[in-house]
C-alpha cells in the first residue's frame, strides 16, 4: 500500500511508509529524473517502489546489470544536470567504489545521491558492514536518519545538498530504518520537467590534483553542516553525562532515558551528519560535560571521530570519560566494536554508569520459567522454497559428485541458492564469499593441478549474479585454461531480493518487454561448451553434470527451472500425494528419504500412521520427489 | 474519529510466524488500523533471508506522547501473534511477561531439523500448558483449519487479525480492521479475506466466553 501513498499530491497528509518508502517519497519530492539500483536487501523496496510508480509521472528508473553500472548511469544523467538517485545495499558500495572514488574528484553536477543500506546484524547479508568509514575514506558526504520521516527528509535535502557542492552525497540507511514503517507527513512534490544538457565544452574528469579540490568541497559542507537543523541536541542545557548517537541510537537511547526517568539528567547529542563531522557542533557539546557515551550502529565510526577531535582540542577542554564501542564499554548483538543497537544494550550501559536499575513495569518471567520452555524449543533453520529448483540443482551436483568420487569441491555464491551451504542445500558449498567470487575462486584451484590439486571443481552461480559479476572470471578462466565446470542456476528472476527482473528476464524495472540476454548465447559467443538441462529430470542432469566435469577445459552448464514462488502465481498446481501403503516408513531401505535427506518442506511424516504424507497446503507439485522415492509410494494424484 | 486514549504507552505488539505465512500484510493491516485509530505507530520488520522458511517477526508499537524506536524491548511484548506455536512460543522466551497475551495458530509447521528427524517439536498440550502457566492469556486458534474451511489455507493469516480483533487484547475496533483489510487486499479476495476477519473474530470472542463462564 506504501506505493499508493508515496504517489499521494496531498502535501500534510499523515500516512504510514517503510524507510525504503519513504526514501521514494523524499526523491520525488525533490523531483528525481533518473533512478537506477541493483537489488540488494535492505535497499530493494526504494527502487522498487520507484519503478512501480514511475508511470504516474515521467522519470527514468532501471535496475541496473550491478551496482558500479548503476551508479555510472546516474552520474550521466547529473553531469546532464538532471536529479539523480541510485541505491544499494552495503554489499554494492564496495561494487561501485571504484567509480564514486573517481568521480568524486571531478564532481558532478545535477543533484546525485547514493542511498546506502547497511545491515547490521545481517539478517540478511552475509555480512554487516559499516559504510561511512568507506563513504570517508572516498571523501564523500554522509547523512544518517534516525527515523523513517527523516529518512524522507534527508534524502530530499541530499540532492540540493549535491547540486549546491557539485559532489555526490550518501544518505546512509540501516535495516531498522529501510524495513521500520512510521509515520510520515508528506510534503509537496516537485515539478519533473528539466531539459538534459551537457554542453560540449564541460568536462568531468579524474585527475590526482582534483583532490585538493575535493577537501575545499568537504569544507564548504562542514559549513553547511554547521548550521544545518539535522544536527540537534535534547534534554538538559549541561549535563556531566552526554550521550553521543547517530541514526537509529537516537530513538533507542530516547527510550532507555524515558523508561529509566533519566530525561532531565542526560543530554542526548544527535549529529545527523556524521561525515565530514559538524566539528563547531560537537565541541560545543563536548565542552563542560564529564561523561560521553557513545551509541551508534554498526562500528564505532561517530566515536573514532569525536575521539580525535578531542585529542585535538583537548587543552580547551576539561578532562572528559569516553563510552562506546571502540573502548570497550558498549557491545552490539554481535559482541564489541560490532552488531545491531537496541533499547535494552542503551538501556543497560546508561543503568551501568548512573547506578539506576532499571525496573520494567510488567512483572518479568523467571528465568527458570524462560530456560524451561526455551529447552522445548527446536530450531528453525532457513529453507529453500517447496518446489525450488536449487534444491533439485543441489541433489543433481551432489549426486553426480559423489558417484565421481574425487572429493570434487563446490564454489557457491551469493543469492538464495547460497543456501547451498546451509542443511537445506545439503551443506554442498565449500566456499561461499560474493557476488561472483565463485567463478574466479574456481579459476584458481583449477590451476592448482601442477601442486597436486586433482579434485573437480563445480562453481554454482545464480543467473543474475551470472550478468552482475560472473562474466570477466569466466573470460579470464577461458583465457587462461582453467578447468573446471560453471553451472548457472537459471530461475529466469532476481529471487533473493524479491523477484526482480534481470537481463534475461525478458522484462525490465518498469514491466516493459525488453530483449532477453540468453546466458548460452552469451556463453557461446565466448567460446565455451554449453548446455541447458532441466534440474527437474534429474537422471539426465546427474548425466549432463558428470560428462561436463569429465571433459578436459571451462564448461558451462545451465540448469533452468522458473522460480518456485514465481511458477507457483503462473501455473496451476498439480496434486502430488504418497501411497501410504506402498511408503513402509521407517522399515523401508530408503531411511525415509523424502523427510530425511530430499527434505522439502512439503514432504511430511504421518506420526500417527508412520508413513509419509505430503502436505498439500505447500506442495507446489514439481513431483521431483515422485521420481527420487525409490519405493514410488509418490504419485501425482489420479495415478493413485 | 474519535480518538481512544491508550491504556498503556507503548503498547506493544509482535506478530510472528515463518517466513511465507502473510507476516507483512498482517503488521500492515494492524499499523494501518492503529493509524486510523489516531494512534502513532511504528512498526520494525525482519525480512529478507528469513522469508525463507525462517522466523519472520513484527514489531508493532502504538503510541501517543514520546516517540518511540522499531524494536520492542526484551521482556516487554503485551501481545503475541503467533501464526506457528513454536514461533510464538520463541517470542515469549525473549519479550514475554506475565501479562502477555497469547494468540496462537495452533498448525504447527514443522522446522526443516524437525522433519529430518534431528529435533523434536514438542507435543502441542505439554507446550500450551507451559505457556499458561507462564503468561495471563492464551487463545488457542485453529486458524488453518479454519481458513482450510474457506478453501484457503493462506488466510489463515486474516483469520488470526480477527482474533487479535476478538481478544479484546488490544483497543482496535472491528470495523476499523475491515475498513483497512478492504483497502490493502486485492478487490477478488475482499469477500474472502473479510469471511476469514470474522471466522476469527468469533472464534476468539467464543473462546473468551467459554472462559468467562
Ligand atoms: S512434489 Fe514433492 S518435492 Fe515437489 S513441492 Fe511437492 S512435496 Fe516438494
Ligand atoms: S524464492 Fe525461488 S529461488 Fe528462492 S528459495 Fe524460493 S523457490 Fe528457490
Amino acid at each position: 500500500m506504501g506505493w499508493q501513498d508515496i504517489v499521494r499530491e496531498e502535501p500534510g497528509k499523515q500516512v504510514l511508509l517503510n524507510g525504503n518508502e519513504a526514501m521514494a517519497r523524499g526523491a520525488l519530492e525533490a523531483g528525481v529524473h533518473f533512478v537506477s539500483a541493483y537489488p540488494g536487501s535492505p535497499s530493494s523496496e526504494v527502487t522498487g517502489v520507484l519503478a512501480q510508480v514511475s508511470k504516474n509521472f515521467n522519470f527514468y528508473v532501471e535496475w541496473s546489470v550491478n551496482e558500479i553500472v548503476a551508479l555510472e548511469g546516474a552520474a550521466g544523467a547529473s553531469f546532464a544536470g538532471l536529479r539523480a538517485l541510485c541505491t544499494m545495499k552495503a554489499d554494492g558500495l564496495n561494487v561501485a567504489y571504484d567509480f564514486l572514488t573517481s568521480m568524486n574528484l571531478g564532481g558532478c553536477r545535477g543533484g546525485l545521491v547514493l542511498v546506502v543500506a547497511d545491515d547490521p546484524f545481517g539478517h540478511s547479508s552475509l555480512k554487516e558492514y559499516d559504510s561511512r568509514f568507506l563513504a570517508a575514506a572516498a571523501w564523500v558526504p554522509v547523512l544518517e536518519p534516525s527515523t523513517v520521516q527523516e529518512a524522507r527528509d534527508m534524502v530530499k535535502w541530499a540532492f540540493a545538498l549535491s547540486e549546491q557542492i557539485k559532489g555526490p552525497v550518501i544518505v546512509r540507511s540501516v535495516t531498522r530504518i529501510s524495513h521500520s514503517r512510521g509515520i510520515v507527513t508528506l510534503k509537496a512534490m516537485k515539478q519533473m520537467a528539466q531539459e538534459a544538457d551537457f554542453k560540449p565544452t564541460q568536462q568531468f574528469h579524474t585527475f590526482a590534483r582534483f583532490h585538493q579540490e575535493v577537501r575545499e568541497r568537504l569544507k564548504q559542507v562542514e559549513e553547511l553542516f554547521a548550521v544545518s537543523p539535522f544536527n540537534f541536541s535534547f534534554g538538559p542545557e549541561k549535563a556531566d553525562l552526554t550521550v553521543f548517537t547517530c541514526g537509529t541510537g537516537w530513538l533507542y537511547t530516547k527510550e532507555a532515558l524515558f523508561s529509566l526517568q533519566l530525561e532531565d539528567q542526560i543530554k542526548i547529542v544527535r549529529p545527523g551528519t556524521p561525515f565530514p563531522l559538524p566539528k563547531q557542533f560537537i565541541l560545543g557539546h563536548l565542552s563542560g560535560t564529564k561523561k560521553v557515551v557513545f551509541i551508534e550502529e554498526t562500528r564505532p565510526f561517530l566515536e573514532e571521530k569525536v575521539l580525535a577531535l578531542y585529542a585535538l582540542h583537548s587543552e580547551n577542554l576539561s578532562q572528559i570519560k569516553f563510552y562506546g564501542k571502540a573502548t570497550g564499554h558498549v557491545a552490539g548483538l554481535r559482541g564489541p566494536e560490532c552488531g545491531e543497537m537496541n533499547t535494552d544494550i542503551v538501556r543497560e550501559v546508561l543503568a551501568r554508569l548512573t547506578g539506576r536499575p532499571y525496573h520494567a513495569s510488567a512483572a518479568p518471567l523467571t528465568k527458570e520459567e524462560k530456560k524451561s520452555l526455551q529447552a522445548l524449543l527446536p530450531p528453525r533453520d532457513y529453507v529453500l522454497c517447496p518446489g525450488c529448483p536449487h534444491r533439485a540443482s543441489f541433489w543433481v551436483v551432489k549426486s553426480a559428485l559423489a558417484l565421481e568420487g574425487n572429493n570434487g569441491m563446490v564454489i557457491g555464491d551469493i543469492g538464495c541458492y547460497s543456501m547451498g551451504a546451509m542443511e537445506t542445500g545439503f551443506n554442498l558449498f565449500n566456499t561461499l564469499h560474493c557476488m561472483g567470487a565463485s567463478a574466479g575462486i574456481a579459476n584458481g584451484l583449477s590451476k592448482l593441478q601442477s601442486y597436486g590439486f586433482k579434485q573437480p571443481v563445480v562453481a554454482m552461480v545464480g543467473d543474475s549474479t551470472f550478468y552482475h559479476a560472473v562474466i570477466p572470471a569466466l573470460i579470464n578462466g577461458r583465457w587462461n585454461k582453467a578447468n573446471y565446470l560453471c553451472i548457472v542456476l537459471d530461475n529466469g528472476v532476481t529471487a533473493m531480493t524479491g523477484h526482480q527482473p534481470h537481463p534475461g528476464s525478458g522484462k525490465n524495472a518498469v514491466g516493459e518487454e525488453a530483449e532477453v540476454i540468453s546466458i548460452e548465447e552469451v556463453a557461446k559467443s565466448l567460446g565455451f561448451m554449453v548446455k541447458v538441462s532441466d534440474p527437474f529430470r534429474y537422471t539426465e542432469a546427474i548425466h549432463d553434470v558428470l560428462k561436463l566435469i569429465r571433459m578436459p577445459g571451462l564448461k558451462i552448464l545451465i540448469l533452468r527451472q522458473p522460480c518456485a514462488l514465481v511458477a507457483n502465481r503462473e501455473q496451476k498446481r498439480r496434486k502430488v500425494v504418497v501411497r501410504q501403503e506402498l511408503c513402509r516408513g521407517d522399515a523401508c531401505g530408503c531411511m525415509r528419504f523424502c523427510t530425511r535427506v530430499w527434505g522439502c518442506p512439503a514432504n511430511v511424516w504421518d506420526k500417527k500412521h508412520e508413513v509419509a504424507a505430503i502436505d498439500p497446503a505447500i506442495c507446489v507439485g514439481c513431483g521431483v520427489c515422485i521420481e527420487l522415492c525409490p519405493a514410488g509410494a509418490i504419485v501425482w494424484e489420479g495415478n493413485d | 474519529m474519535q480518538k481512544e486514549t491508550l491504556l498503556k504507552e507503548p503498547v506493544n505488539l509482535i506478530i510472528t510466524g515463518v517466513g511465507g505465512q502473510g507476516n507483512i500484510l498482517v503488521s500492515e493491516i494492524v499499523a494501518q488500523t492503529g493509524c486510523r485509530q489516531e494512534w502513532n505507530v511504528v512498526v520494525g520488520e525482519s525480512y529478507g533471508l528469513s522469508q525463507r522458511g525462517g522466523a519472520v517477526s513484527s514489531h508493532v508499537r502504538l503510541f501517543q506522547h514520546q516517540e518511540y524506536g522499531p524494536i520492542i524491548p526484551i521482556g516487554e511484548a503485551d501481545v503475541i501473534l503467533g501464526f506457528e506455536p513454536l514461533e510464538a512460543a520463541r517470542q515469549v522466551v525473549d519479550y514475554g511477561h506475565k501479562n502477555t497475551c497469547l494468540i496462537i495458530n495452533s498448525h504447527p509447521v514443522y522446522p526443516i531439523g524437525v522433519l529430518r528427524g534431528k529435533n523434536k517439536y514438542p507435543s502441542l498440550d505439554l507446550l500450551f500448558k507451559k505457556l499458561r502457566e507462564m503468561v495471563a492469556e492464551v487463545l488457542i486458534i485453529p486458524a488453518t483449519k479454519l481458513a482450510s474451511q474457506l478453501g484457503e489455507t493462506v488466510v489463515q493469516n486474516v483469520v488470526m487479525v480477527g482474533a487479535l480483533a476478538g481478544s479484546g487484547c488490544l483497543p482496535f475496533r472491528a470495523d476499523t480492521f475491515i475498513e483497512v483489510i478492504k483497502k490493502v487486499v486485492p478487490p477478488k479476495v475482499r469477500t474472502l479475506n473479510e469471511k476469514a476477519f470474522y471466522l476469527g473474530l468469533e472464534e476468539a470472542q467464543k473462546i473468551k466466553s467459554l472462559k468467562s463462564l
